[in-house]
């Protein structure tokens, strides 16, 4: 998925880099909102483990196995501004170390997987979440509908990219169809993913999940009923 | 999607050695990487004389990893990123428009030809620049060259955790595994997902805990959200001239291709 040098040409790369720059530094901002001083060790934590994860192989179907991206879960776990954040660090650590995603391709990869995707992503979770019953699984639901539309948007991003400032004249529509087609069937691996996960994180400990907040529990040690009454077992 | 960094943690990417490639200032090193990649971007796909220039990129790639003493292999190993992107490179003559030729009965567009060659030579070429990088220069050290090229400190900061701890949380996510399989899970198919998810999942909880306590930690030996550097080194003409060198000798093959060809 990374794009790597030479793809586009200088500027449509120095145009990203820019779009990168002000998305980065509009998140810090945002961040700090969500975290406050909290922000440095959170965000560094949370983005070892969206790198972590990316290790994991989930097997798909006999002999394949995809992995999490992760720029919608991470984005309802710990709110859109964190989230650009973890998604820009692990793709700079990606492109420093492992070579993964080019040097000068650098903000076109954060305008691509950690600003769109994480645009997306959240952006269709917290339109669902108001339409939809809140509750379990309304969550679950607005967040996989978010992580699977998250990968195409991402992809079909980079489609425009490529027709813009592309090194290679290819006809757009049919590159937009298979870049398309592809990625919704990444996309319901990444749903699959997303909401397996969240769900396991809603069912231990519900109040780490920034998304969610809202759907906690009633407080258990609420002063019981007189015995008299039927008492209510839910 | 990144596949190649599946096998071994941070650490993993740096070969420890004491040449003189390693001796240099990472920031200068970061600059000399990022300025080699935007001339081997720059060099123009069309150009009749560009793969000449390509092959010069490439031997002086070649001499700074035998300044370096890193080994072929290594090099190799880190290509293995680009995969994905080979298989788009080698569709590119089929699919692209422009005047066609055949080669071997097959129709290609010449373009495509091109452009994907292009393409294909200078994500090598840009790969094996990082992966020298990567190869000479520890994770911390890069840091430390990032925070010299003021990159804004809080990115600083969630980096330096990030680096800290992406080995730690990797740990526990082997152990996770060690310990699902030893009791007889194998993921074979999408149910594994059931097993999987909670595990991605605690790790979750896990990481973000750890990072409250790592916080907390902090705060009560008096953390105030910096992190305090120590002098900085002061870097000579001499050594970013030498860090310099492997840029400028590209500018210089680039220049004289386009003057020459």
């Amino acid at each position: 998925m990374h794009v790597p040098d030479g793809y586009l040409d200088a500027a449509t790369t120095a145009g990203t880099a820019a779009v990168a720059a002000a998305g980065v530094a509009i998140a810090l901002r945002g961040a700090r909102r969500e975290l406050d001083e909290r922000t440095a060790p959170m965000a560094g934590l949370t983005a070892a483990f969206v790198f972590a994860v990316q290790m994991m192989n989930f097997p798909v179907a006999y002999g394949t196995s995809g992995h999490l991206i992760g720029g919608a879960l991470t984005a309802v776990l710990v709110g859109p501004w964190t989230a650009v954040l973890c998604m820009t660090v692990v793709l700079l650590v990606q492109a420093l170390v492992f070579a993964d995603g080019g040097l000068t391709a650098l903000g076109t990869n954060v305008t691509l997987m950690a600003l769109v995707a994480v645009a997306a992503g959240y952006g269709i979770f917290a339109g669902l979440r108001r339409v939809l019953p809140a509750g379990r699984t309304g969550v679950l639901t607005a967040a996989g509908l978010g992580a699977f539309l998250s990968v195409p948007a991402a992809a079909l991003a980079f489609v425009l990219l490529f027709g813009a400032g592309g090194v290679a004249d290819v006809p757009l529509g049919s590159v937009a169809a298979a870049m398309g087609a592809v990625h919704l069937l990444i996309g319901l691996g990444e749903a699959a993913i997303t909401v397996a996960v969240l769900g396991a994180v809603l069912a231990v400990r519900p109040d780490l999940v920034r998304g969610a907040r809202g759907l906690q529990v009633a407080p258990e040690l609420a002063p019981r009923p007189s015995a008299a009454q039927p008492l209510d077992l839910r | 999607m990144g596949a190649g960094h599946a096998h071994g943690g941070l650490a993993a990417a740096y070969v420890a050695g004491n040449s003189p490639v390693h001796r240099l200032e990472p920031h200068t090193k970061l600059v000399a990487v990022l300025a080699f990649a935007l001339v081997v971007v720059l060099t123009p796909v069309h150009a009749g004389w560009a793969p000449l220039a390509y092959a010069g990129f490439l031997a002086l790639l070649l001499g700074v990893a035998a300044v370096a003493r890193v080994r072929l292999g290594r090099l190799l190993r880190g290509l293995a990123v680009e995969v994905p992107f080979v298989l788009f490179a080698l569709l590119l003559p089929f699919v692209s428009r422009g005047p066609r030729i055949d080669v071997l009965g097959v129709s290609l567009s010449q373009s495509g030809l091109a452009a994907g060659g292009s393409i294909l030579a200078k994500a090598t070429l840009s790969v094996l620049a990082a992966t020298l990088l990567a190869a000479t220069t520890d994770p911390r050290a890069l840091l430390r060259g990032l925070e010299r090229l003021r990159l804004p400190s809080v990115l600083v900061q969630i980096l330096t955790f990030m680096i800290r701890y992406a080995d730690v949380i990797g740990g526990e996510l082997r152990r996770m595994k060690v310990a699902r399989e030893s009791r007889g899970f194998r993921g074979r198919h999408l149910g594994a997902l059931k097993v999987l998810g909670p595990a991605a999942g605690s790790l979750f909880i896990r990481s973000y805990e750890r990072g409250e306590r790592v916080h907390l930690a902090m705060l009560s030996r008096g953390y105030t959200g910096r992190l305090p550097t120590g002098p900085v080194a002061v870097v000579g003409g001499r050594a970013w001239a030498t860090a310099l060198s492997l840029p400028l000798a590209a500018a210089a093959v680039l220049a004289a291709g386009s003057l020459l060809g």
